[in-house]
């Protein structure tokens, strides 16, 4: 329904605006204006047009060779990661208590992982999985497996991958809870009447009842799944090697590590949009869902 | 089909056995297979609570519940082999209204032919033949509800149907169809089917026997003929009827009653009233009409008139008390007095809310 | 205050919910928008409150335009269906909300929540909180609070649906006393028509978000315009029957003839539908026999509902469905033929594009 339009509230977001402003916009124009110099920031330019642009898009360049290489990684990384802590958060929402004691016990234990620091969700790993000092990597060794995620890639591979889905799994978890908790009791009484067994009052009532719940769980842990930094590069480094080297390491490698500004910011530039056209798709999704609900309520 | 016997069922949802505690107070009934049933009172009254009992949903704190002859306290209620109806229409929203109406054969592993058969009888049966390709979720509140009894006649085992208030998100042009449907149904399939209402119209017209229930306990129990000629408690004398029996206080002494100083006279006589109780009179408006003033009549004060098209009813004040009146039809009170004139044979008297048999 | 739409049309998302709406209200008038769900009738209440702007068309409060005008700066009070009450305050402080919103002294604040309270009968709960009360009671709250704010617009959208049958008619005979107290503009929204006739003041019946007929109560009840009010106007629903007239004859569907005269005689030869009311149809064992000038149908009875006071009976005549209300118990057995006579004086006549052509004598 529109709402009438009240003009006042855009004085109040004023101050913010010029905050962001100041701290987002200028910097993002700085960075735009970077992708299309060449520079290594002793603020010499050298004009560079679209050329980052077309080194980034060809495999046959190293810079695009770099990126490719990470952005193929992240997608893989990010499909994994989606694919394990969906159906996991599913399960582990549907095997939660709806009502009594045990519910305020649980959803508290669910969000324990979310409440720590990312980077000391990334050092508890590390040392997690050490074989010398590590729980996990000391146990893993002493029954036979050569486990070691400093030399490994696949080790390092799996490594992340578990940390990622002990993180955010409950994320996926609690959003789902609170999209069951939405149906009611009478759906569940009519399919116990109707002889269903547990596995169609799930494909035939929860399933579809928690579409939009699993939408939004999927967009914000593709999302962050991404963008991720922080969590690989404190227990790999991005190796062994760069098996593990994200789009994220391997910007902060070219503009931190080889002061290559111009080419960074281009990367940068073109991850984000990478990122913004994904969520469109997902939005997109979504309203059209929406969309079908509203129409399926008041029509016919 | 079964026959239903509540034996001392009883229930309070805090585990409490304080009378206080009970929302459905001890009760005892038989219901006979094939009947048509319907539960009515005010939201609080137990009804809900008595039908979850009966479906399996709730377990009763006390008593027992029988199918033919049988104790099922123990079984689940897809074990009792009951439908239910609810309040508002519960159907699978990825199906089509097809694959609604088969879902419980399937479950069941009946062979595709014989589904097929069935679904297309209730479906006839239900008008809804036209839309069994369509995806359930795109019909309206009154064909969903078509499907949800569906789901529940299409398994020609079913020992009961039990309806809870299932016409609430109806609206009232489509009421009519729907009531008239379910009670064809019933005389076709010859089902037991109980109904849970507050609404007096939907349980009158649905029954064979209604049962009228009041803060836990079944206060009368009757053909809906019975419940409003001879209602046994003031609840059921308010409770039934649009609008409600005048329930008043007043003298009773043989023949005789006295209301606001005026005598009316009564059919029956009664002697033996018990001392000490509060007794009042109970007219139906129906039996209550206004005419002019006249001396010999009790005079009241107009206040307003309700005109329904086909009847109308005066609310007429007298003293402190609120009466409601049959306006005779072609009539035009004018002014604000007017004399009621009341069916001596039509007036009941209660001792303490219960109703007392005169001696003829 | 006057309230007036001006061609008033509400269209979101493609969909149209409201469609060239022209009304004018009077200070101290009950209006009901009488319509099925989907009406139009809460996106219309919406749009007189100013919680949704017009997508066309002008809404004018005292000959000023209020259009655009956001609802704070409006005269409103609302109550909906759901009993809306802050469930943190006490009834007291549910219903002292708008005034101290409005920044009312103390004193005066207690003087008129205690006017409320009497009024709805709510003075016993002034310091529970709405989660403790009945639903009535929990409705009374939102009512109240809707009234002290001396609004000169009040809008109640279904406010009794969700209360038990007996609730309902205990708080609806009290409506008309509350509304003649405050002196404001009410509008009351219902699917019910029996609860139009019940609460009188005027009906504006609304179909598919176009009003279809505006007027007093009553005379909406005797003389629909269109056979669209009229079914909309009827329950049990209009009976409804198929007649050509020729040669100074009417015929049914059936093949019953029944001579043209009173309002017959006047209309051109030609297709018509008539409906009349339940109530009008008067039943009787025995083959059809013309007595006193009423029209007669053969009907086999397909059902009877008994309430006790009125018997329904439910007929087949001539592949249609009719309902027939007999007042007492009638006991007749599905299948038993009957003979149906009608008045012809209490049919309305429609022509074939549902216009009133002739109705029932007025007085």
């Amino acid at each position: 329904m529109e709402k009438i339009v009240n003009q006042k509230a855009w004085f109040l977001v004023l101050p913010v605006f010029a905050v962001v402003a100041f701290s987002a916009v200028i910097p993002l124009m700085t960075v735009v204006n970077y992708s299309v110099q060449d520079t290594f920031g002793n603020n010499k330019f050298f004009w560079n047009g679209v050329g980052w642009y077309q080194e980034l898009l060809s495999p046959s360049t190293e810079l695009g060779g770099r990126f490719l290489a990470s952005l193929w990684r992240n997608l893989i990384f990010s499909a994994v990661v989606l694919a394990i802590e969906i159906p996991l958060g599913i399960v582990v929402a549907l095997a939660m208590p709806r009502q009594g004691r045990g519910v305020a016990f649980s959803l508290v234990v669910l969000a324990l992982p979310l409440l720590i620091p990312w980077n000391v969700v990334g050092t508890i790993w590390q040392i997690f999985g050490r074989s010398d000092i590590g729980l996990l990597g000391y146990v893993l060794n002493r029954l036979g497996f050569d486990y070691n995620y400093v030399s490994y890639p696949i080790d390092a591979w799996a490594t992340i991958i578990v940390m990622d889905v002990w993180h955010w799994s409950s994320l996926v978890a609690l959003l789902c809870y609170a999209g069951l908790k939405s149906i009611p009791e009478a759906f569940y009484q009519a399919a116990s009447i109707d002889g269903a067994s547990r596995w169609a009052v799930f494909t035939a009532i929860q399933l579809p009842k928690m579409q939009r719940v699993l939408l939004i769980a999927g967009l914000l842990r593709f999302m962050d799944s991404f963008m991720i930094y922080t969590e690989p590069f404190v227990v790999t480094g991005g190796g062994p090697g760069n098996s593990t080297t994200f789009i994220s390491i391997e910007l902060v490698k070219l503009a931190l590590g080889q002061f290559d500004l111009g080419k960074a910011a281009a990367m940068s530039l073109v991850y984000e949009l990478i990122i913004l056209i994904i969520c469109w798709v997902f939005y997109t999704v979504m309203t059209n869902a929406g969309q079908e609900r509203r129409i399926e309520r008041e029509g016919a | 089909m079964a026959r239903i016997d509540l034996v001392d069922l009883a229930h309070a949802y805090n585990g409490g056995t304080t009378d206080a505690d009970l929302v459905l107070k001890p009760t005892s009934m038989t219901w006979r297979q094939g009947g048509a049933y319907a539960l009515l009172g005010p939201s609080g009254c137990g009804k809900t609570t008595l039908l979850n009992i009966i479906s399996g949903i709730v377990r009763p704190s006390r008593g027992k519940v029988l199918f033919d002859g049988k104790d099922v306290g123990a079984l689940t209620t897809q074990q009792r082999n009951i439908a239910q109806v609810f309040q508002f229409p519960v159907i699978y929203d990825t199906m089509t209204v097809g694959e609604n109406l088969a879902f419980p054969l399937k479950n069941r592993g009946l062979p595709r032919a014989e589904i097929e058969k069935r679904v297309g009888e209730i479906a006839r049966l239900l008008d809804l033949e036209a839309y069994l390709g369509r995806r359930a979720s795109r019909l309206s509140a009154d064909a969903k509800q078509k499907i949800s009894l569906g789901r529940g006649l299409v398994r020609a085992d079913v020992a009961a149907i039990l309806f809870d208030e299932p016409l609430t998100v109806i609206d009232p042009a489509l009421k009519w169809e729907l009531r008239s449907k379910l009670k064809t149904l019933h005389r076709a399939l010859d089902l037991t089917m109980i109904y849970v209402t507050h609404d007096q119209t939907e349980a009158l017209t649905f029954a064979d026997t209604v049962v009228v229930m009041h803060e836990g306990s079944v206060v009368q129990t009757g053909t809906p003929e019975e419940l409003f000629a001879r209602p046994e408690h003031t609840f059921v004398g308010y409770f039934i009827g649009s609008p409600g029996m005048n329930i008043v206080a007043g003298e009773v002494r043989g023949r005789e009653a006295k209301i606001a100083g005026h005598t009316l006279a009564l059919k029956r006589s009664y002697d033996a009233l018990p001392a000490g109780a509060n007794i009042e009179i109970g007219i139906r408006p129906e039996f209550v009409s206004i005419a002019p003033p006249r001396p010999d009549l009790l005079s009241a004060r107009l206040e307003r008139i309700d005109d329904l098209g086909r009847t109308r009813f005066a609310r007429v004040r007298v003293d402190s008390l609120r009466l409601a009146a049959a306006v005779p039809p072609g009539s035009i009170p004018d002014g604000e007095e007017v004399g009621l004139t009341f069916d001596p044979a039509q007036i009941h008297v209660y001792a303490d809310s219960r109703r007392i048999e005169g001696a003829a | 205050m006057t309230l007036r739409l001006d061609k008033v049309s509400l269209l979101q998302s493609g969909q149209v919910f409201l469609r060239d709406v022209s009304l004018s209200l009077e200070r101290g008038t009950l209006n009901v928008l009488l319509g099925p769900t989907l009406s139009g009738k809460t996106s219309l209440m919406r749009v007189m409150a100013g919680l949704d702007a017009p997508t066309e068309g002008r809404v004018f409060v005292d000959d000023k335009d209020v259009t655009g005008l956001d609802v704070r700066k409006r005269s409103v009070a609302m109550v909906y269906q759901q009993f809306i009450n802050y469930p943190a305050f006490t009834v007291f402080e549910n219903i002292a909300s708008p005034l101290r919103v409005q920044g009312k002294p103390q004193r005066e604040i207690e003087q008129r929540v205690n006017e409320a309270a009497k009024l709805l009968r709510l003075e016993p709960y002034l310091d529970r909180t709405p989660l403790s009360l009945s639903g009535g009671q929990q409705q009374r709250t939102a009512i109240a609070r809707a009234l002290v704010k001396g609004a000169d617009l009040v809008l109640l959208d279904e406010p009794l649906a969700n209360l038990d049958y007996k609730l309902r008619e205990g708080l609806r005979a009290e409506l008309p006393r509350i509304f003649e107290a405050s002196g404001a503009i009410f509008v009351y929204a219902t699917t019910e028509p029996t609860e139009a006739l019940l609460l009188g003041g005027r009906t504006i019946c609304l179909w598919e978000g176009r009003p279809m007929q505006v007027g007093v109560t009553s005379q909406v009840y005797r003389r629909p315009e269109s056979l669209r009010v009229a079914q909309l106007f009827s329950d049990p629903p209009l009976n409804l029957a198929e007649v050509t007239k020729h040669d100074g004859a009417v015929v049914y569907s059936d093949g019953e003839k029944a001579p043209a005269d009173g309002r017959f005689a006047a209309l051109a030869d030609g297709a018509y539908r008539v409906g009349f009311r339940a109530h009008q149809l008067a039943l009787a064992d025995g083959r059809p026999d013309r007595q006193q000038g009423r029209h007669a149908f053969a009907a086999t009875v397909a059902l009877t509902e008994i309430t006790g006071s009125e018997s329904f009976v439910h007929l087949k005549r001539d592949g249609t469905n009719w309902v027939a209300v007999l007042p007492g118990v009638h006991e007749f057995l599905p299948g038993q033929a009957l003979q149906a006579t009608l008045d012809p004086a209490d049919i309305f006549i429609f022509d074939r594009d549902g216009r009133l052509v002739a109705g029932p004598p007025q007085g």
